[in-house]
């Protein structure tokens, strides 16, 4: 657990790229190979669940502390992050413990059958022998909440160099799904196992934010532009005769969409598709928040399925009769994906992404003004001869995405933030005027530099006019720019509108409170874009 | 008829109207007792002060060679209009000072800032019986509870020659009083270059001519760019983020402060170090402080004052939370220190 404490307290110290592969080769090259495993499962996001539940965990602390609810509840909201603040109060260890990272995870399965005391008993006998850190990272571990600051393709690299595997190879094999209780590092790097091949998907390759003008990109006909949907990007597998649909979230949701089960049939066993799942009735896809709706739903009801049907855009292919095409050219790989499209007869929820005619830049970005009535984010643009990539790439895959609708609103609730900004107020909600009423419509939490949320804070410390909690309602005054992605009806919202990604765009410091949009400025943007 | 207070908190200051004399008062005042030579405590204009010995040369470098300043030495007494006042070692930095305030037998103590482990340079905090005694809260949360100062120290010195190891200068910050004579006191002997910021250098300078044991460190300014090599520096807060550090290139920053026991508070900073360093009292420090003062009532000043004051209610000591302009010290975290 040292070891892996270190790591992570390390990994935490430093912002730099070379640093943290540095760290992690290291730590690669010297833990025991079930330490490795487990720390390979952390980083790429596959921490067991929660094993007990947070309030009780939160209860033993306090009595081990010796402190009332109230000040535990104070202490939190000074740290911001509830393991943290149960490593802080907890009194010193009185002894070491010498257990590793999997022989905790091996502890944790004593929970599993034990009662509530036993429970008890096991954690405190933990804390017992943790150094502040230590437990820091056991509660992490216990509560399901660890996180860290380093991409899967950092591991991914790290332990390409350390193992003599190419990073390809390494990041396929760490895909998909495998439970470090149930297998091996050995059998996971190095050997290939046949049950989960069948399921494992590949790699994405994400695009960067389109830099500078598209000119820049040389000559129009190199290139390919599309739509860029708003919906989840999923990798639809089908092997042996089954169908297998990732998220860009590495997370298996075939059960999810019903409606795409006739894919098993319509594609050739030996092929994975990249794609977009989006909401879609009559021939047009529908908002992300439909689509939303569907999601997290344990249960898909006969009544989802008529509201919020589902529906496939196919936009590239990674493997085809069997083989990996994704070293073939973009063009290549497209006519694979509209023979695979053609051959199929009955089409149902299968679309294809429809390539864009152009001829001239301008051509382009005429077009691209019309992004929301196609209900599409903007473009995709991709060059002719790229291979499909793993990772965020720049170079041969570009998005070019619609500017954000915007509104001026005023700050008027704020509450403080967590984890790094935990003793800041950095949760703002923003409203807008209703005849001389201030009509809340969204949450924004990011957009502000980091001297810009000190000064905001400063006012809101200065200016509360009345604390609910940690919510402090602030003297209106301070009119920002509001950007969002979508735009909806909402009746759970008491402006009757709900604005998808809100953000920060700009502190209006131009504005004066009287100047902010109305309700019905927002009423405006919802009937031109709905 | 019940007598006025021994003690009052004024817009101004901790006043003691039947003495007519302000403790660390925040706006210019005739008379005034200076607990110690922090700016947020030791505020410019005032006719006459008093304070301990120790601060004597800051006081005169930061408020003027010429104020009118009386000193004493700690448990050294004088009486005005019968009330009765001495200094006791507050333990904080060098200088520091309870003032113990007694008439007709009823004992106040205010204590500016303190802390109860001894930082070896200092005099340490010597708990003073009274019947009120008035306490900061700058770390009044269960959360905050120190290592030993060693312990620090060993963390520091291998930060310090990794970097070494590493080709890099290491960038160690603090307040410029206090924090950093503290510092070198443990960290010497060096075994490497040590320089000091302008601001260090002249505090450390003040000290070592007023007698005080503390090793000659250079000033930067005098030196050339080719003696930073694995070289340790010396520096305030509010260097970061400046060209100030670009010629200690390649390097690495560690910043030493209570704060740093939180992880948000060291990623806020952008620093790459945190070390947990203070001279303030911690959790267990303030209760065990207030416990050794035997007080019945207890004032709660700068910090979680609201928070402390309700947990030594709820322990059965009468308290109440005090509004002052405490806590401002220079580089503070001011967005932590919210009241």
């Amino acid at each position: 657990m040292k070891r892996f404490t270190n790591l992570f307290l390390e990994l935490d110290r430093t912002t730099k790229t070379n640093d943290k592969v540095a760290l992690l080769k290291a730590y690669f090259l010297s833990a025991p190979d079930e330490d490795k495993l487990w720390a390979l499962a952390l980083f790429t996001g596959r921490r067991p669940p929660r094993k007990i539940k947070t309030a009780q965990i939160q209860e033993w602390a306090i009595e081990q502390a010796h402190i009332p609810m109230w000040l535990f509840r104070e202490s939190y909201g000074s740290v911001g992050d509830l393991a943290e603040t149960i490593s802080l109060i907890l009194p010193a260890n009185t002894s070491t413990a010498e257990k590793t990272l999997s022989e905790w995870f091996a502890y944790f399965t004593q929970l599993n059958k034990a009662t509530d005391e036993e429970k008890k008993q096991l954690i405190i006998a933990a804390w017992k022998q943790l150094s502040t850190y230590e437990t820091f990272v056991f509660n992490k571990l216990l509560m399901g909440s660890f996180r860290i600051g380093v991409s899967q393709t950092l591991v991914v690299r790290a332990i390409g160099e350390v193992s003599e595997l190419s990073s390809a190879v390494v990041s396929h094999r760490v895909m998909g799904q495998w439970d470090p209780y149930l297998t091996s590092y050995k059998e996971l790097i190095y050997g290939e196992n046949s049950a989960d091949t069948t399921s494992k998907p590949y790699p994405f390759y994400l695009a960067y934010g389109l830099e500078g003008k598209l000119e820049g990109l040389g000559k129009p006909e190199d290139w390919f532009a599309e739509w860029k949907w708003d919906g989840i990007r999923s990798q639809v597998i089908v092997r042996n005769n089954e169908l297998y649909i990732w998220s860009r979230g590495e997370e298996l949701v075939t059960d999810k969409f019903p409606e795409l089960e006739s894919l098993k049939t319509q594609l050739p066993s030996g092929t994975v598709l990249d794609g977009e799942i989006v909401c879609y009735e009559n021939d047009r896809p529908l908002p992300f928040n439909i689509l939303q709706t569907r999601i997290g739903r344990k249960n898909v009801t006969k009544k989802i399925l008529t509201e919020a049907p589902v529906a496939f855009i196919a936009y590239d292919v990674m493997e085809y009769e069997g083989h990996d095409v994704r070293q073939k050219p973009q063009e290549e790989r497209r006519k694979i994906l509209e023979e695979l499209f053609d051959q199929t007869e009955i089409k149902g929820a299968f679309k294809i992404s429809p390539l864009l005619t152009f001829h001239e830049w301008d051509d382009l970005k005429n077009l691209h003004l019309q992004s929301r009535e196609h209900a599409a984010e903007g473009f995709m643009i991709k060059r002719k001869q790229a291979h499909y990539l793993t990772g965020r790439k720049k170079g041969d895959w570009w998005k070019w995405k619609v500017d954000p609708l915007s509104i001026d609103a005023v700050l008027v609730y704020a509450q403080k933030g967590s984890g790094r900004r935990a003793e800041l107020y950095t949760d703002y909600t923003f409203a807008v005027w209703e005849n001389d009423k201030l009509i809340p419509f969204a949450k924004a939490y990011s957009g502000l530099t980091d001297a810009e949320i000190r000064e905001v804070d400063r006012y809101i410390k200065q200016n509360t006019i009345e604390k609910f909690g940690p919510v402090r309602t602030v003297k209106p005054q301070l009119v920002f720019e509001i950007g969002f992605e979508g735009i909806n009806e909402s009746s759970r919202h008491k402006s009757g509108i709900a604005v998808r990604f809100p953000r920060i765009l700009n502190w209006r410091k131009d504005k004066k409170l009287e100047e902010a949009d109305t309700l019905d400025n927002l009423k405006g943007i919802l009937k031109a874009y709905k | 008829m019940k007598r006025s207070e021994l003690l009052t908190f004024t817009a101004s200051s901790i006043y003691c109207p039947s003495a007519d004399i302000h403790i660390d008062p925040w706006k210019p005042v005739e008379r005034a007792i200076i607990t110690h030579a922090h700016s947020d405590h030791a505020k410019w204009g005032c006719k006459h002060y008093l304070a301990h010995k120790d601060s004597e040369s800051i006081l005169r470098m930061r408020l003027g060679p010429d104020i009118s300043l009386q000193t004493l030495e700690y448990g050294e007494s004088f009486t005005i209009n019968g009330v009765n006042f001495s200094l006791h070692p507050a333990g904080h930095i060098i200088g520091s000072s309870q003032v113990r305030v007694e008439q007709q037998g009823e004992i106040w103590v205010a204590s500016g800032d303190y802390k109860l482990q001894d930082d070896l340079f200092c005099p340490p905090f010597e708990a003073v019986k009274c019947h009120t005694f008035i306490t900061e809260s700058t770390f009044g949360l269960p959360i905050y509870k120190w290592k030993p100062q060693h312990e620090i120290i060993d963390e520091i010195k291998a930060w310090v020659l990794q970097n070494k190891l590493q080709g890099k200068n290491s960038i160690l910050m603090g307040y410029a009083l206090g924090k950093m004579q503290r510092l070198i006191k443990n960290l010497q002997p060096f075994d490497q270059p040590v320089f000091a910021h302008g601001a260090i250098y002249n505090v450390n300078e003040q000290l070592r001519n007023a007698g005080f044991d503390l090793p000659y460190v250079p000033p930067v300014y005098n030196a050339n760019k080719n003696d930073f090599q694995g070289a340790l520096i010396f520096a305030t807060g509010s260097v970061l983020n400046t060209p100030w550090l670009k010629r200690f290139e390649p390097y690495s920053t560690g910043y030493c402060s209570g704060w740093m026991a939180i992880r948000g508070a060291k990623n806020r900073k952008s620093i790459d170090r945190g070390f947990v360093l203070s001279d303030h009292a911690d959790w267990n420090e303030l209760n065990t402080a207030i416990d050794a003062t035997g007080a019945e009532k207890v004032y709660v000043t700068h910090g979680y004052t609201d928070t402390f004051a309700r947990w030594l209610n709820e322990r059965g000591i009468a308290s109440a939370e005090v509004k002052t302009m405490y806590g401002e010290e220079e580089e503070s975290l001011t967005e932590t220190t919210e009241a």
